[in-house]
């Protein structure tokens, strides 16, 4: 069963990495990514992150039940946080664990390329000159990621 | 129905929900998105390009042509 929060305050990647190797002896890989603010050659002051309250939560757990379903996964966290972030901050966690290192690579970038097309949340860029950009929501080149592993959407 | 509005639909709109009941001829998400550009200013900037609007039903991702019968 995955671990899925959406939330404000910061995460401890690696406390929540080690967490789905703790206490067990089967576990022989975990693989976590962590997606993080950048500056955009320094013109970002922030971003701001907003969510569909429920929606999200359940988009993440769906995408987390197609990970475990389609690789033998022990363990899923899944991490995004909504507000302001500034450069450098941290803003979505993947983590994955297996017995073996490739169904966990397989799993983590799966994840990561289904969250950003399927749960809702919306950023928009904050400038350093006071400016705030539109909302923008999922790219094409992230549809295309999610398109490799054959997303199906109703 | 209930209507809930995100990031610059909601800005555009002027508002993050609103009940409405449209007319039985409006029969699927894009009919809806049609539907309710025509409802005033803030709408029709919302809605000016449609294929860029997602949509979910019930909280359930929904293309344009999913049908809003029963939601």
């Amino acid at each position: 069963m995955a671990t899925v929060r959406v939330q404000r305050e910061d995460f401890d990647a690696g406390a929540e990495a080690a967490a789905l190797a703790r206490a067990r002896k089967d576990v022989g890989a975990v693989v976590s990514f962590v997606g993080y603010c950048r500056d955009e050659g320094g013109a970002l002051a922030a971003l701001e992150l907003e969510h569909y309250p429920g929606m999200a939560e359940t988009e993440m757990a769906r995408v987390a039940a197609e990970a475990e379903a389609r690789w033998p996964v022990l363990g899923v966290t899944a991490i995004h946080r909504t507000g302001r972030i500034e450069p450098g901050e941290q803003i979505v966690l993947v983590a994955v664990a297996s017995a073996h290192r490739g169904a966990a690579f397989a799993a983590a970038e799966m994840l990561m390329d289904y969250l950003k097309t399927r749960a809702p949340f919306w950023k928009r860029a904050i400038r350093v000159d006071g400016v705030v950009e539109g909302w923008v929501e999922a790219k094409e080149a992230d549809d295309a990621s999610a398109a490799r592993w054959d997303a199906a959407e109703r | 129905m209930k209507l809930i509005y995100f990031a610059w639909v909601r800005e555009r709109v002027g508002r993050s929900e609103e009940e409405l009941d449209p007319p039985p001829e409006v029969a699927t998400v894009g009919d809806l998105i049609a539907w309710l550009s025509r409802r005033g200013e803030g709408y029709a900037y919302a809605f000016e390009k449609p294929a860029t609007v997602r949509a979910a039903l019930d909280r359930v991702h929904a293309r344009h042509s999913a049908p809003i019968a029963g939601v």
